[in-house]
């Protein structure tokens, strides 16, 4: 590699500096300009014709418009079905997990004793997500031998069926995912961290309690940091899978399932490619339109300390 | 006039105090709640098998039972150096493209850079969906599926967020080292190679700990692409499991608890980067 590099250089010494650096530039990009290319770009506008064609197998494509997409506005109910259910689970997480992991980042901040260890406790689920995650919660949700009904029993609480009943599936989804809000809260940490203590200072001098000054001066402050997190939690509430996947099935009766399973199930199970791209692109439009809201809407309650 | 002044003192003393025997609690009660979970993987995966399903539940083992470790007709070691090997490629096909693909962000001058970028940025909010159908028959087309390759080949050969992370930090190193580089006649590649690596392993090591967790835990791919139990990763093959040890939950919260191992020992050897990694992905975005 080096010695490649160092030849085209010996070449291009007749060229002006400026070119070589440029050049050079672009040689770097190599990798990236490929993958964006081959595994991004192209991808997606394949899978957006795609969307336009009834493909029961690869070879028998047939052109036929924008009728997959009424079909998911207006015919296949499982469709509807796997919106609505990603949007409940995207419109509940998305204030939950930010309100949690907002709210045990500041009471880490109080100067609390044997911080780095609580922050470990409360950091570490968001770091083994997956499979494993959703097994042992499979097992902590067990309606007659797990341990969350077997704790409710101790206070007197008959728990629900949790996964095995269509209304509590999707909490149980949520409570699951926000257990892992640890990353959040992490970034919360760092943001809070960043905020000048002469500001609460000034706000003491001025009789200001702590709950006022986490009114007035932690919260607005924290803005930037609150859309970071809002924005990034929306994006991925919107393609949870294997949680869904592994913990309910996408059941009882579709009650979790959600955009990328059925996705998942048109595609991969059934084969049909181009249902599952206008799924797919159904998604992300969806995706796109609430983070564009999400960053037009914080114009009116974001705070840049800066400017 | 001294008495009252001493109560108001007091008061305030009281309040005070409660406030922070408050604090304590609700951290307490909260920090007991997050890790219960593992405790119960714990307990559960030790434990002789009539005891894990007494009511109500006993939290001591009677005696402690490793049987549970043993999972018969399924190749668990095979499983591990799987996922071993797929973590292992892909840390070093992150680091190297994502690093020089950085390089060349922060510190090369060249038409077009600040608009490449923003492409950059847009695709780390592209769902992988619309991406993944075509790509997939792209791989089959290929005659790829059954491999690693797809897994290695992922959406983008230098991760967006990886590349993000990188030039943020390249971009704080100090230019005075590079013009006396220049000076002695390194050139851009000397420059990248022997003066921003070296100053850069935090960052690497940041890039390196997110590949981990995120190929350790993927499931979606290993589920698309591979068919042969003998190729399945970690993830798959607990799923795998799930369906023939569903009844047995002192064999299945083992595995769980064998499958997050690795990733619980990283966390803890290296926590110091997975803070790191999150904080400067936060702040500077």
């Amino acid at each position: 590699m080096t010695a490649f590099v160092h030849r085209i250089a010996r070449q291009e010494r007749v060229l002006s500096p400026w070119l070589r650096e440029a050049l050079f530039g672009y040689l770097c990009l190599v990798p990236w300009i490929v993958g964006f290319l081959v595994f991004t770009a192209g991808p997606m506008f394949a899978s957006l014709g795609f969307s336009l064609f009834r493909t029961d197998f690869l070879n028998t494509a047939r052109f036929i418009g924008l009728k997959w997409y009424e079909d998911i506005l207006f015919t296949d109910r499982l469709a509807t079905k796997a919106l609505v259910n990603t949007a409940y689970y995207a419109f509940a997480m998305v204030p939950l997990s930010t309100a949690l992991a907002l709210g045990i980042a500041v009471l880490l901040n109080q100067g609390i004793k044997f911080q780095g260890l609580w922050r470990t406790i409360y950091y570490l689920p968001s770091v083994v997500s997956g499979v494993a995650v959703s097994l042992l919660w499979r097992w902590l949700y067990q309606p007659e031998m797990g341990l969350i009904n077997s704790l409710l029993a101790n206070v007197g609480i008959k728990g629900p069926r949790w996964i095995y009943s269509e209304t509590w599936a999707m909490p149980s989804l949520i409570i699951m995912a926000l257990w892992g809000s640890g990353g959040a809260m992490l970034i919360f940490l760092a943001g809070l961290r960043g905020i000048p203590t002469s500001l609460y200072e000034a706000a003491e001098m001025d009789g200001a309690g702590p709950f006022r000054s986490f009114w007035n001066i932690t919260l607005p402050m924290l803005t930037p940091t609150i859309l970071f997190n809002m924005v990034m939690s929306t994006i991925g509430s919107f393609q949870v899978f294997t949680q869904a996947f592994v913990l309910t099935e996408g059941g009882p009766n579709n009650a979790t399932l959600t955009m990328v399973l059925y996705i998942y199930r048109k595609a991969f199970e059934q084969m049909y490619f181009g249902y599952g791209s206008a799924l797919a692109w159904a998604l992300f439009i969806v995706v796109l339109v609430f983070s564009i809201l999400a960053l037009r809407s914080s114009r009116l309650w974001v705070f840049y300390a800066g400017e | 006039m001294q008495r009252t002044v001493d109560i108001q003192l007091l008061r305030s003393r009281i309040e005070r105090v409660s406030l922070r025997a408050f604090l304590y609690i609700v951290v307490a009660v909260g920090g007991v709640m997050f890790a219960i979970p593992f405790v119960w993987m714990v307990r559960t995966s030790v434990m002789p098998m009539w005891q894990i399903y007494v009511f109500p539940p006993q939290w001591i083992p009677a005696e402690l039972v490793f049987d549970n470790f043993r999972i018969p007709g399924l190749p668990f070691e095979r499983w591990f150096l799987n996922s071993t090997v797929i973590v292992l490629l892909n840390i070093v096909r992150a680091v190297t493209a994502s690093s020089i693909v950085a390089f060349a962000f922060a510190r090369v001058r060249f038409p077009g850079r600040e608009a490449l970028f923003l492409v950059v940025l847009a695709t780390m909010m592209l769902p992988s969906q619309v991406t993944t159908i075509p790509t997939y028959l792209l791989f089959s087309r290929l005659g790829w599926l059954d491999t690693y390759l797809p897994l290695f080949l992922r959406a983008s050969i230098a991760d967006p967020f990886h590349v993000f992370l990188l030039r943020q930090f390249f971009r704080t190193l100090p230019r005075e080292l590079d013009d006396a580089a220049r000076i002695d006649g390194c050139g851009l590649f000397g420059i990248f190679w022997r003066i921003a690596l070296p100053q850069s392993l935090p960052a690497l090591g940041v890039v390196s700990i997110f590949e981990f967790t995120y190929n350790w835990n993927n499931f979606y791919l290993p589920l698309i692409y591979l068919n042969s139990v003998n190729k399945f990763p970690v993830a798959l093959g607990l799923r795998l499991m799930q369906g023939q040890y569903r009844t047995n939950m002192g064999s299945m919260m083992a595995a769980a608890l064998m499958a997050v191992a690795p990733i619980l020992v990283i966390f803890f050897l290296a926590q110091r980067y997975f803070v790191q990694g999150i904080v400067i992905t936060g702040i500077k975005g």
